[in-house]
């Protein structure tokens, strides 16, 4: 298979494809000329750390190693969901509940696939590990943040209506209902778009990764669908887990609504 | 025992208190209606939210001498009703929020059994307060908790509202909490009467 490689000249022509379109958007006043400057930095230096730790990690293939990366992988996705959230809980549990249910839907989802379908030796191999870990918790991420964040805000716009349920004598699961069962419907749309365009509208990006490297089409297409059927798993469970255990949080064991647990 | 098991029916509350209130003791026989009246900010309505324990707070309260805590939120609510000043609708549809046959109800209250149909976001203030008292008494509240309930009807209407709760007082041995500015229908409507200020609770005569 013919693979290009591509030089750091390649990457500047690229470049200037952003400071062209920085240039424009300082013209049209849009406000967000330096922040795309800095966002395409930003993603350079990013990935080309990423890309140090995983030479480094793939010379030195070591379960703690791994189970590291992964850590620090997570604790970031946890960050952005909690940055992305307009009312967030208040204490811990505003790192919590979104980073806890990532874990729980993303980790399993990916040991999984390593354990019984890839089957990499060892089964933490991180050429497998990393990436396939890093796709989960990219798009958990995206839907637990939905999710979380339509709850919330659901819940302080119709907090008399969740009240006048509660008055009337409905458990706490039946004043929330509609809205919880909102919310993780919202968390679960991008993921039921993005299945449904695949191949048709667009071509997924790892596929096209794939291909651009000299892999076999039908290979990659192989892959692609299985990452599909895992990012949809991962993104639906970690989103109705982190909307069901945040719906809890925001009723106290008196079943009164608690909007004070929330900013 | 004998005498003491008489004592305990009722509501009892014991050093309630919130951030803005208390301690309010208090002792309302079933049965009974009492009016609670005192100025805006006083604390009367999150006194009837603390009762009917929608809001944290401190010391005991006791319907027929069990405590609110031994029993799920949603149990003490359903025997102990709070009628809200401002009631809120979680559906389009009136009849959506009532599960039982209300039309008698409806009747008392001046209003067409085809209210069921109307939209709860084109009633009237009158008429959605009436509304939200047959919601309320559909699932026959041992104790009902009134915030203001006639401040939004006409003459007839308040005669007929206060007539189906004394009604309703009498046929269920409820005991009744009648929050109003109007001291002639605390008169009319309650056998005792209180003042709520600044958080405090005072009979007075």
């Amino acid at each position: 298979m013919n693979f290009i490689s591509l030089t750091p000249l390649d990457l500047g022509i690229a470049s200037t494809l952003v400071i062209l379109l920085s240039l424009l958007s300082y013209r049209f006043a849009l406000g967000i000329s330096r922040q795309l400057i800095f966002a395409a930095l930003r993603t350079t230096v990013q990935l080309l750390l990423i890309g140090l730790v995983l030479k480094l990690l793939f010379a030195n293939v070591h379960l703690g190693w791994v189970v590291l990366i992964s850590m620090i992988m997570l604790l970031a996705a946890g960050r952005i969901v909690m940055e992305r959230q307009e009312r967030r809980f208040i204490g811990w549990w505003g790192y919590g509940v979104g980073t806890l249910s990532m874990f729980l839907s993303s980790f399993a989802v990916t040991l999984i696939t390593l354990i019984v379908i890839i089957q990499p030796e060892p089964w933490y191999q991180p050429q497998f590990s990393i990436p396939l870990l890093g796709m989960m918790l990219g798009n958990t991420m995206n839907g637990v943040a939905l999710g979380l964040e339509r709850l919330t805000t659901s819940v302080y716009q119709q907090r008399r209506i969740i009240e006048a349920r509660l008055i009337q004598g409905q458990t706490w699961c039946e004043a929330i209902e509609a809205i919880r069962r909102d919310a993780m419907r919202v968390g679960m749309v991008p993921m039921l778009n993005a299945m449904a365009a695949a191949g048709v509208v667009s071509l997924p990006g790892m596929m096209t990764g794939q291909i651009l490297a000299g892999a076999e089409p039908m290979e990659a297409v192989k892959y692609q669908i299985l990452i599909m059927f895992l990012i949809a798993s991962g993104t639906g469970f970690g989103t109705m887990g982190a909307v069901h255990v945040a719906a809890r949080r925001l009723f106290d064991e008196r079943e009164r609504l608690r909007l004070d647990r929330i900013t | 025992m004998n005498g003491e098991s008489e004592d305990s029916t009722g509501l009892h509350l014991a050093a309630v208190s919130t951030l803005h209130l208390g301690p309010v003791d208090w002792q309302i026989k079933r049965g009974e209606c009492v009016s609670l009246s005192g100025p805006s900010g006083s604390g009367k309505s999150l006194l009837l939210r603390a009762i009917a324990d929608l809001d944290p707070h401190g010391g005991e309260v006791r319907l027929d001498g069990v405590a609110c805590e031994t029993m799920a939120g949603h149990l003490w609510r359903r025997r102990v009703g709070l009628l809200p000043a401002e009631p809120f609708w979680w559906s389009e549809r009136v009849g959506d929020h009532f599960i039982t046959d209300v039309a008698e109800t409806l009747d008392m209250l001046g209003l067409n059994p085809a209210a069921l149909e109307w939209n709860t976001t084109r009633c009237s203030t009158g008429e959605r307060q009436r509304l939200a008292l047959a919601r309320l008494l559909q699932s026959y509240p041992e104790v009902i908790l009134l915030d203001e309930p006639t401040a939004a009807l006409d003459q007839r209407s308040v005669a007929q509202v206060e007539a189906l709760i004394e009604g309703y007082r009498l046929r269920h041995n409820a005991a009744v909490v009648w929050v109003s500015h109007d001291a002639e229908q605390c008169k009319r409507v309650a056998s005792r009467h209180f003042t709520l200020c600044d958080g405090q609770l005072e009979a007075c005569c």
